[in-house]
């Protein structure tokens, strides 16, 4: 016996699916009653559980140790004042400033990768690959050294600088997450980098994910910034100006 | 002056009315960040029985930030309507919450006294409501703005279309906008975020949302939401409806947002003589947030949200069309939760509201904040209660630019049905004419033949 067509229950399809080639965002959805249908509420859940999920991974400092014990270079640890997740979104301030730590100054380096967790410690899986492509052609020219931060922000590269006598910074950081990109990365640069430094002196790479930058052109942008930083002894908006063909976000 | 106040044998003092508001500000992590919160809960209440005795008056008689070393307090002080003033100076806070609460504080007195209301008395009074009588009161002011359509009427509920893209590409945010309008967004204005703030690609995206009211003859109004200074820049060449700046609550704030009072007026002098609004020349829309202040370090030791209502005096002298509180977007270290979202967002709703603006809220949220859906759901409903005028449409609540979710479509579509509220008139009687809802605005179903989907 067929149901009585009140017991049907047809999504409202819009007639103009093919809008969505158009954009990335979640558009011609259809509804049932105005409301969104079961598919797009769990597809919504599915993408902000995986950006939350994201804040709260653990951030695997042996495998980025691991990842990066081929290339021969000194490896630092380091811990902000937050104290755990929760504290480190409360108090960015503390993000910002170094616990304790035993290395005090060490002889200095032209160049110091950060690793730090930010908001996203599993899209710092990608800093090896972009270190392993840029070395061999910052290996003549400068000294480098790693160190690996917990619950970071961006300016404790700053601290870190000081601590190991850097010239330059290059944070590379896990950006806060995105419905569409829970695993983001995004890399900072400093020239001359002090506690107190301001954004402005910053440069900025930021969005490489699978389906944003690569880590070969995060690699590529990166190289230049190092040089044209060290060429020209500034970071930040007024090297900004001088970036024409390459696309690069301030700070 | 000090104030006292002593529970079981311990005195809690607080040594001027800036500390005793902050104090007495229901718990939030900016206040927290920013070492103002009070110690516990006690001190908390504590600072709430002595606020409850303040004088309204003593709030203009002590500017929390000196009178002349800021610009907002000045205008505080200097805009005030004491005429209108008169008949509840004598209410201390306690018994102004109590008044506005009772029956004889009805929709017509309230906007009365509206002017004469300043910031701080207003933050005050809020800090001693609970979340049911900011919804309460706020429920019984009714702010009417226009342009080329009529908002924040009783039985309506408006919904800016946001239709930003990262790139700001126009197919695809015409692609949102005709997937907004069919499900009734746009009524308060339809406003893209650009990507660049270049005079060049506002003027470029300007065109393209007027063009495209133009053809399908919306009665509506749009804007791109860019800086002031880049909207000036245009005004004379561009179609510029709306003039869009985000404010705050103090003259340091604003000069981080490199905006004084000088340039907001001439801003609104410079869109009056536009004259483009076929029923209104409300023009002028503003964003605030909690927060925006401390995170540019412009707040005076002020907790977050008495800076917050500071922006709306600034808002309030120019007639703005829309205004509307980004509350959720800056984060957990200033709103952790979706606790402290919903109270914040009740506040600032409530807080406009009585100070005569037409507020809108932009319920909204970030993956790195204690909230999802749910509390989206809750505080949306609240809001509707409420008679908040407006809030944002954006794709699936997704938003692919600025990486945050707010309201979406549906949410607008659910909002109308439950709560039995319609779009503003004016546009209401185009999604008729368009077929794209009924009378009891259900969806329609569309013909691909249909106008904005075969044109598109």
């Amino acid at each position: 016996m067929d149901k009585p067509e009140i017991y049907k229950n047809e999504i409202q399809k819009d007639p103009y699916t093919q809008l969505r080639e158009l954009s990335k965002a979640r558009i011609a959805l259809g509804n049932t009653g105005g409301s969104q249908s079961i598919k797009d509420v769990l597809q919504f859940q599915l993408d902000h559980a995986k950006a939350r999920d994201a804040i709260y991974t653990e951030f695997n400092i042996e495998k980025i140790k691991s990842d990066l014990s081929n290339f021969g270079l000194d490896i630092f640890k380091f811990k902000s004042k937050a104290k755990d997740r929760e504290h480190y979104l409360k108090r960015p301030d503390l993000g910002k400033l170094l616990a304790e730590s035993e290395f005090k100054n060490v002889s200095g380096f032209d160049i110091i990768f950060n690793i730090v967790d930010g908001l996203s410690p599993e899209a710092t899986l990608q800093s090896a690959k972009i270190i392993e492509i840029l070395l061999p052609k910052l290996k003549e020219k400068y000294s480098a050294a790693i160190s690996i931060v917990e619950n970071g922000r961006v300016a404790i590269g700053d601290e870190i600088a000081e601590k190991l006598n850097g010239k330059f910074t290059a944070t590379f950081i896990g950006e806060r997450p995105g419905l569409s990109s829970p695993k983001s990365l995004g890399i900072y640069t400093t020239y001359d980098p002090k506690s107190g430094t301001t954004d402005e002196k910053r440069n900025c790479i930021s969005n490489i994910h699978s389906d944003g930058m690569s880590t070969a052109a995060a690699a590529e942008l990166l190289e230049f910034l190092i040089n044209e930083s060290f060429a020209k002894k500034i970071s930040g908006v007024s090297l900004k100006s001088d970036l024409k063909n390459h696309k690069i976000d301030n700070a | 002056m000090e104030y006292k106040f002593s529970i079981n044998n311990i005195t809690y003092s607080f040594k001027d009315l800036k500390e005793l508001l902050a104090k007495a500000s229901p718990h939030r992590s900016g206040d927290v960040l920013a070492g103002l919160a009070a110690k516990d809960n006690k001190e908390r209440v504590a600072a709430q029985y002595v606020l409850s005795e303040v004088p309204l008056k003593e709030f203009f008689e002590n500017p929390i930030i000196p009178y002349a070393e800021d610009e907002v307090t000045r205008l505080i002080m200097d805009d005030h309507n004491t005429e209108a003033f008169y008949p509840i100076s004598a209410f201390s806070v306690g018994e102004f919450r109590d008044w506005l609460l009772s029956y004889n504080a009805t929709p017509e007195i309230l906007k009365e006294i509206a002017p004469s209301l300043t910031p701080e008395m207003v933050a005050a009074v809020s800090k001693l409501m609970r979340n049911q009588d900011l919804i309460k009161v706020a429920q019984k002011c009714e702010v009417i703005t226009k342009f080329r359509n009529t908002l924040g009427l009783k039985d309506r509920f408006s919904v800016r279309l946001q239709p930003n893209n990262p790139v700001d590409d126009p197919k695809a945010i015409a692609a949102s906008t005709i997937d907004g309008l069919l499900y009734g967004c746009g009524d308060a204005v339809i406003g893209i975020n650009p990507a660049t703030d270049s005079p060049n690609a506002v003027s470029e995206l300007l065109k393209l949302l007027d063009n495209f009211r133009q053809q399908y003859e919306i009665p509506t109004q749009t804007c791109i939401l860019s800086h002031i200074t880049t909207t000036m820049e245009i005004i004379e060449k561009a179609p510029v409806d709306l003039i869009f700046q985000s404010i705050g609550g103090t003259q340091k704030a604003n000069e981080s947002f490199g905006i004084n009072l000088n340039i907001l007026q001439e801003a609104y002098d410079a869109g009056l003589q536009l004259n483009r609004g076929d029923i209104g020349n409300n023009m002028m829309y503003f964003e605030t947030g909690q927060g925006s202040e401390l995170s540019a370090n412009a707040h005076h030791g002020i907790d977050q949200q008495t800076c917050e209502v500071r922006c709306y005096a600034v808002a309030r002298k120019y007639n703005p069309l829309l205004v509307n509180t980004v509350v959720g977007f800056i984060g957990p270290e200033y709103l952790y939760d979706g606790k402290q979202i919903t109270r914040a967002a009740l506040e600032d709703h409530f807080c406009g509201k009585i100070m005569g603006l037409p507020m809108g809220c932009d319920v909204c949220y970030t993956n790195h904040a204690e909230a999802d859906q749910d509390d989206m759901d809750s505080l949306l409903t609240l809001l509707g209660v409420a008679g908040c005028n407006y809030i944002m449409g954006v794709p699936g609540a997704d938003d692919v630019m600025l990486n945050y979710q707010s309201t979406s479509f549906h949410d607008a579509m659910y909002l109308r049905k439950v709560l039995n509220k319609k779009p503003a008139p004016e546009f209401e009687k185009w999604l008729l004419k368009m077929g794209i809802f009924d009378e009891n605005g259900n969806r329609q179903n569309l013909p691909e033949s249909h106008k904005l989907i075969s044109n598109g």
